[in-house]
């Protein structure tokens, strides 16, 4: 069994939800990221979704846009963030999935990608501009050096296309909240939960929830009814406000122990899975 | 049949997006599958080219530029004659009818000059919709007068601060606006660029311009052209004239902008200089680094200075339909001066792309040799940029 869908039934037997951080590779700089890693493995992050960073990045909003454009202007390659988390690998265990869009894999060569990502250790890859339809090369290469690849469904998304985009997925399934960009918002959607529910009933794989997460409280309200929680520009603007590496890793890991502890599935309402 | 199922021109195409818009996209297609079969629609679009964009527009013999170049039969296609001075009106045209058609009440659009911002603004003022269009700031200072003139249409114009604040993160942030209003929102696209069917459509919608021309030159001359000459940003104008030709003998001429020289990296000539790439929704050529992070674009003319192309130029540059060169800003701006003085036309800087190719073609060519040129838009909206240039070197 691959190692994202253990860190899913692990946590289920201990009673939470899997917790997702997300933070963009190279902001402010390589050196931190890899402090941050760390930080987050500590501190009860589950599974780390690390951006790579693009010019052009359609899907997120201005927190994650400017996090990439800092990562970009120091100069950081996809070969560099393979190298990191080769580096880290040595001391965390914890899960690392690439988010990234599909024009810089594309160039690196995707055969070529997977491999270098599998042996870096890296467990797999979310590309939010690769649908299901022209993922077919993609899908081919990360099976075969067994890569989770993670689709995203979105509240447009009607059933019939979401049952077959969760037969494509595999460690889990990447809800997306709002119909929107990613970025931190004050309120969770209204229709979501009820959204949740109806994914629910058309597949078992794990379905983690993302975008506009951006506190302990929308994370506790979220328990019910997804397997995991991704928070990226809550924490991305943490990052972006500290001074230093250590006040970075500091703030980031409290937030994160804050995120951690509304994670755990009181036992009034713990079985919508 | 081209694009085929998947959207695809060969290799080049697709649809490369956010799940978010994938089910809108399946409904696009299908709405516009059904407009197309539908006489109705038809008849309005032809009624609203003819009556409101002045269609057809005159194919005419420059006789002047034809005798100074001594070579071969040079004629312009009008494009710069239409309402709002270009051929992005037959687009918006066909694409606010189609919006309007599925029921959507807001319309977004980006522009990099404010000539599609301009023709969209347009479209949306005679059919009653609400029109916001994104521009990059730096093309916002650099074009105010269209930023007026499309807020006199009633549009609302953001000013796009993302990134290198230029065309492409104008379609950057159409994107987003597009994800986050799916639902109410029709985003109407200016070229033949973006994800299927954007491609296909934009094209069909300016394939009268290639339609009359054949007409048109066999009126006129008994037969069809040697050579059409077309210049391309993302290739709307040039696929529009191209389309009904490619399967033809006609030799159809592509011209990307050099900017100050391709060996400088400050261009715009993705088909001559750039490599197999995504960028916004479809799989194309791109200017791009080895890292695959999209390249800072130049070109003196606004609406070429873009680092993707249409993916239909990409399939046509490799199945040898048509041949693509590049012409610099300096050669454009002499071909812009000619023009206006040999013919009493002012070109836009991107079509004079186009005839600044012709005038070093022409004159290789006997006289019984016919050339098109598409002069896809007028250059009035130029004139800030050439003004500046021409007190500039009368000051050295």
């Amino acid at each position: 069994m691959k190692i994202i869908t253990q860190v899913f039934k692990k946590t289920k037997k201990q009673n939470r939800r899997v917790l997702i951080p997300f933070i963009t590779a190279g902001d402010p700089n390589l050196e931190t990221t890899k402090k941050l890693i760390l930080t987050i493995a500590q501190n009860g992050g589950d599974i780390l979704e690390l951006g790579v960073p693009f010019s052009d990045p359609l899907a997120d909003g201005p927190t994650i846009q400017v996090a990439s454009q800092r990562a970009l202007k120091n100069g950081v390659k996809l070969a560099d963030i393979l190298a990191l988390v080769k580096d880290v690998r040595s001391q965390t265990d914890m899960p690392i999935v690439l988010m990234g869009y599909y024009n810089p894999f594309f160039q690196y060569g995707l055969e070529h990608l997977a491999q270098d990502a599998a042996k870096a250790g890296v467990n797999g890859f979310i590309i939010p501009d690769l649908p299901i339809e022209e993922a077919d090369e993609w899908l081919k290469y990360s099976r075969a050096h067994h890569l989770d690849t993670i689709f995203l469904i979105a509240p447009t998304t009607p059933s019939t296309r979401a049952r077959k985009i969760a037969q494509k997925s595999s460690g889990f399934i990447y809800y997306v909240s709002v119909t929107g960009v990613t970025g931190a918002r004050s309120d969770l959607p209204e229709d979501l939960i009820q959204n949740l529910k109806q994914l629910r009933q058309i597949t078992s794989r794990p379905i983690g929830v993302g975008f506009g997460i951006a506190s302990p409280e929308h994370v506790k309200r979220l328990v019910p009814y997804a397997d995991g929680i991704i928070v990226g520009s809550a924490i991305v603007r943490i990052i972006e406000k500290t001074k230093d590496s250590d006040e970075a890793c500091l703030k980031v890991g409290e937030f994160v122990r804050s995120l951690a502890q509304a994670t755990i599935i009181e036992e009034n309402h713990s079985t919508p899975s | 049949m081209l694009p085929d199922k998947r959207g695809r021109f060969g290799i080049y195409g697709g649809k490369y997006v956010p799940e978010t818009l994938m089910p809108l996209l399946e409904e696009l297609e299908r709405a516009y599958k059904a407009a197309k079969r539908d006489s109705n629609f038809k008849k309005q679009f032809w009624y609203y080219l003819k009556q409101y964009a002045g269609r057809p527009s005159p194919l005419y013999f420059a006789e002047r530029l034809t005798k100074h170049l001594g070579g071969a039969k040079i004629y312009l296609k009008r494009e710069d004659l239409n309402h709002t001075g270009a051929h992005k009106i037959n687009n918006t045209l066909g694409q606010a009818l189609l919006a309007k058609r599925m029921g959507k009440k807001r319309i977004i659009a980006e522009t990099g000059a404010g000539q599609h911002g301009v023709a969209t603004a347009t479209a949306c003022a005679l059919l009653g919709l609400e029109c916001v269009v994104y521009m990059g700031e730096e093309d916002t200072k650099r074009q105010e007068m269209n930023v007026f003139r499309m807020k006199l249409l009633g549009a609302e114009v953001i000013p796009v601060k993302q990134g290198s604040r230029t065309l492409k993160d104008a379609i950057n942030e159409a994107i987003r606006d597009w994800v986050t209003n799916v639902r109410t929102t029709y985003y109407l696209i200016g070229s033949v660029v973006g994800p299927h069917p954007y491609p296909m459509m934009v094209r069909d919608f300016q394939t009268v311009i290639g339609e009359e021309v054949k007409k048109q030159i066999k009126k006129i001359e008994g037969r069809l052209p040697d050579y059409i000459i077309a210049c391309v940003g993302g290739g709307s104008n040039a696929i529009g004239i191209f389309y009904p030709f490619r399967k033809s003998k006609v030799k159809l001429i592509g011209v990307e902008a050099a900017g100050l020289g391709l060996d400088k990296d400050n261009h715009s000539a993705t088909l001559c200089a750039g490599s197999l790439g995504i960028l916004h929704g479809a799989m194309s050529y791109l200017l791009q680094t080895k890292e695959g992070q999209i390249q800072p674009t130049h070109s003196i003319a606004p609406g070429l200075d873009y680092p993707g192309v249409g993916p239909e130029h990409s399939y046509y540059k490799d199945e040898n339909f048509a041949f693509y060169t590049s012409i610099t800003d300096d050669e454009a701006l002499e071909a812009f001066h000619l023009l206006s003085k040999l013919e009493g036309i002012i070109p836009a800087l991107e079509s004079a792309h186009a005839v600044a190719y012709a005038l070093k073609l022409a004159p290789q060519l006997s006289s019984d040799k016919i050339i098109v040129i598409n002069l896809s838009g007028r250059g009035d909206k130029d004139l800030g940029i050439v003004f500046e240039k021409v007190k500039k070197e009368t000051q050295q």
